[in-house]
């Protein structure tokens, strides 16, 4: 599980991105969660045979992605490396409904290639917007989002908790697994005695931490309670993103845009 | 075992959130209530130390392959159950947002499936009795009682994650098939986990007992106490049930509700039946809500798939259409897109 | 306030497991004063720090800051006058950004939010990270992460500044830094460290702690200079006062 090491960096990297500058960066974190949500509740409510209509919900993550002025590669490499999962349950699809549903010329074109099509679609959809939510907002500002939202607050505290020590752990415990690694040799040194005392090791420092970390929350006066000051203006810019989106997606679920082009298109062909 | 956005239909995931929604809600208040300062950083770093504690791996015996810790049943043995989901609930969407693990849609699927079962059935029905019961503690207890918690805590989440896809109508995977491949798979990781967890937990009793032996909330167990949070799943079922019926009655074609459909394919000798039948066979034997609403359903979409088509019937032109068009939208959100890129670094 | 003393009688710790942690400690420490507090690892230097907070309570003996006795009432009014700065900036760091935490004490002592802002900005320049501010705390250098913790503890306008070992895992030029920060501030100091060269720049009075109990307590270079006391407690003479490894000469009086 050594990639975990490149997958922080990552989380690192997107916290980066999340720092820019653009109108994006600077809306509501609240009207950017609740349009992106709007947005893979439309994309996956489609029928599992659709397929050309979701097409044209690509815009939303490609405007975010420009008008954010994000790395549209790094992004799309992201995407990439969670696609096995997709690809792999999706592939039932055409190798059991191998019914046909339409042809092109003497290609015969199954229901099930067109459900596994429409399956990698909506995977791509949606873990974009949720990359480009988190590039734009940045993990923290969403979880204070979430809070204004209306999620309770013990669960907002530990996931900001998580988020903070995940560097400190994974660090310390990269040192160890680094430590082990240096004397393994040829021996059984990766087996399982030494690693449950490895992970018992590890957790008892991360619970001396963690009663360190009380003490000092206590030495400044924390009673249960965790303050944080970040005001959220939710105005008129705010209401504005979200309509507009809110438009796009209902006009795009409901009309299935680029069928209609195309048939205006091949009418004039023929 | 997390599922995607991309293979779950929005009713299905809807009722997963609600479900996982109100499991949040319960827990939280119930950490508050314990007024126990302390587990707000203990909660929190013991997140962060799953994911550390995945980095450091083992090989497993015989196999070539390696293992690691999972999690689940150490978060509730040290911290209880309700502070466990909450943990559990944290790490996987942090899973969801970075790692593109899962979905945002999936979010209440997945939490539910790897949080639900371990915090609030095995923990408490079969960890704790065993590894508490009349004698006194030993080490031995602790792994039967370890070993038997994980693994059937991982085949209640495969379980799950089968039935939230089938119902979800996405993927074409048969049930049987698909339980075929599921439950073996998560037998061999539950009795891996099994090991885990009772070896770390074991460490841990040896150097600060305290923390194993201590019930971190002695009454819990106790069905009274259950009782809000089964009653909580009973609600949420009927919502899934309700919610599910309907979509399939009110939306008949636009949300596809494929889970029952039995349009016949004719290479196979039927599959769908054959799930179809297994799951109401299924519902027969585990509904502990006996109006349901699935069972109805089941009957009605199966009369009306006879009757029209899978998909609103394409003709060759309009299917080529679809696909000019398609082809072409994509090429104007590019356009769009970098039009948008060019002005933004223009104004700047 | 402006008493900003610290008095400890006879103060005895017994850990939960059985080991004495201290062994009958007393000291006063006046309005101003910058004390040392050196002594082996174990010697019980964190173990008295955590009282002066009242994190840890003493079995037998009694301690006051400021004239009020640290018991479980006057607690409020020991935190806020005790600035703690602990050894691992990370288990101080704990908020999402370095604003938030800074802000994080004053919130609780229920500023109102304008002041809270500007004691935060405040406290932030005069550590010299102001540019920080909401960068998240995993993203700053060993140094900086040091200057935020101090500024996390100054935000609270404490009278008292107690450290436990300030200048570890720091580069040269951090460390000479952050003895040039320490050297501005008025606060009476108890700085518990190894670094016995940083306490003679900055501490004119030295504690010695060995096993639980105090060995010395007088100024700094008369402790320092005294070999054998140093040997007993497990320490070594500071670079700065010993002869030159190449000449053989003192360099430095």
């Amino acid at each position: 599980m050594l990639n975990i090491d490149r997958n922080l960096f990552d989380i690192g990297r997107m916290d980066t991105l999340a720092m820019g500058d653009t109108p994006l960066h600077h809306l509501d974190p609240r009207a950017k969660l609740m349009t992106t949500l709007a947005f893979i509740v439309a994309v996956v409510s489609f029928g599992k045979y659709e397929l050309s209509a979701m097409i044209p919900f690509f815009i939303f993550p490609l405007a975010q992605i420009a008008k954010g002025d994000l790395p549209f590669m790094y992004l799309l490499r992201k995407v990439m490396i969670v696609a096995p999962f997709a690809l792999f349950i999706g592939i039932f699809n055409p190798l059991i409904d191998r019914e046909t549903l339409f042809r092109l010329g003497s290609i015969h074109i199954s229901g099930g290639w067109i459900s596994y099509l429409s399956i990698l679609m909506r995977f791509a959809l949606t873990v974009m917007a949720a990359l480009t939510l988190i590039a734009l907002t940045g993990f923290n500002t969403v979880c204070l989002a979430l809070e204004k939202l209306g999620v309770p607050r013990p669960f907002v505290v530990q996931l900001l908790f998580l988020y903070r020590y995940l560097f400190v752990l994974t660090d310390e415990a990269a040192r160890l697994a680094r430590a082990r690694s240096l004397r393994v040799f040829e021996s059984n040194g990766m087996g399982f005695k030494p690693f449950a005392s490895m992970v018992g090791h590890l957790l008892l420092r991360t619970l001396d931490r963690a009663q360190r970390i009380h003490i000092a929350m206590c030495c400044r006066g924390f009673e249960g309670h965790i303050p944080i000051l970040r005001p959220m203006r939710f105005g008129i810019r705010e209401i504005r993103y979200m309509t507009f989106w809110a438009m796009v997606f209902a006009l795009l679920r409901f009309y299935n845009l680029p069928m209609q082009m195309g048939l205006l298109i091949t009418r004039l062909f023929t | 075992m997390h599922m995607a956005d991309a293979l779950i239909s929005p009713a299905a995931g809807g009722a997963m959130w609600a479900a996982t929604a109100g499991l949040i809600a319960y827990s939280s208040k119930k950490v508050r209530e314990e007024m126990d300062d302390g587990k707000v950083p203990l909660m929190g770093v013991l997140g962060a130390f799953i994911f550390a504690a995945q980095m450091i791996n083992f090989t497993i015996p015989a196999t070539g392959s390696s293992g690691h810790l999972g999690g689940g049943m150490i978060l509730a043995v040290l911290l209880g159950p309700y502070a466990a989901f909450l943990t559990i609930a944290s790490v996987i969407t942090v899973q969801a947002l970075f790692f593109a693990d899962g979905g945002l849609l999936a979010l209440g699927c997945n939490i539910f499936n790897m949080g639900f079962w371990p915090c609030f059935v095995t923990y408490p029905f079969i960890f704790r009795p065993i590894f508490n019961g009349p004698a006194t503690q030993t080490q031995g207890r602790m792994l039967t009682g370890a070993m038997l918690a994980c693994v059937v805590g991982l085949q209640l989440g495969a379980f799950s994650v089968v039935l939230e896809t089938l119902f979800s109508g996405i993927s074409e995977l048969p049930f049987g098939t698909f339980v075929l491949m599921m439950q073996p798979i998560h037998l061999a990781i539950g009795i891996v986990e099994g090991f885990v967890t009772a070896a770390v937990v074991g460490f841990v009793w040896k150097a600060r007992p305290e923390l194993v032996t201590h019930d971190s909330n002695p009454t819990y167990a106790s069905p009274n106490n259950m009782r809000p949070v089964l009653i909580g799943l009973l609600i949420c079922a009927v919502i899934t049930g309700a919610a599910l019926s309907w979509f399939a009655s009110a939306n008949p074609d636009g949300l596809e509700w494929a889970m029952f459909k039995t349009s016949s394919h004719e290479e196979l000798a039927n599959p769908e039946k054959g799930i179809h039948a297994s799951l109401l066979h299924l519902q027969k034997k585990t509904a502990f809500l006996p109006d349901y609403g699935f069972k109805a359903d089941g009957a009605e979409p199966k009369a009306e798939a006879e009757s029209t088509p899978s998909w609103p019937a394409v003709s060759a032109g309009t299917s080529v259409a679809g696909l000019v068009g398609g082809a072409l939208t994509l090429f104007l959100a590019v356009i769009i897109g970098l039009g948008l890129k060019r002005r933004g670094n223009h104004s700047k | 306030m402006s008493h900003h003393t610290i008095d400890a009688k006879d103060l005895h710790y017994i850990y939960p497991d059985g080991t004495a942690g201290l062994n009958g400690i007393s000291f006063h420490i006046g309005h101003g004063e910058s004390v040392a507090l050196v002594g082996a690892n174990g010697a019980g230097k964190s173990t008295l720090l955590m009282h002066l907070n009242g994190c840890l309570t003493a079995t037998q003996g009694g301690l006051s800051i400021g004239g009020y006795p640290v018991t479980a009432k006057n607690l409020k009014i020991v935190r806020r006058s005790v600035g703690m700065v602990f050894q691992d900036p990370d288990d101080q760091l704990f908020m999402p950004t370095v604003f938030d935490d800074v802000a994080f004490g004053p919130l609780n002592l229920g500023f109102p939010v304008a002041e809270v802002e500007h004691k935060v900005m405040q406290a932030l320049e005069t550590v010299g990270a102001s540019h920080l501010c909401k960068r998240p705390p995993y993203k700053l250098s060993g140094g900086e992460k040091r200057a935020v913790a101090i500024a996390a503890v100054l935000s609270m306008s404490p009278d008292i500044l107690v450290m436990d070992e300030p200048s570890a895992n720091l580069d040269p030029r951090a460390r000479r830094r952050l003895i040039a920060l320490l050297k501005t501030f008025e606060h009476t100091k108890i700085i518990a460290t190894h670094d016995l060269d940083m306490a003679m720049e900055l501490c004119q009075r030295t504690i010695v702690l060995h096993q639980g109990m105090i060995t010395a307590d007088g100024p700094t270079i008369g402790i320092f200079q005294d070999d054998a006391l140093l040997a007993d407690s497990g320490l070594e003479k500071p670079l700065g006062i010993q002869n030159c490894p190449r000449c053989g000469n003192r360099c430095t009086g």
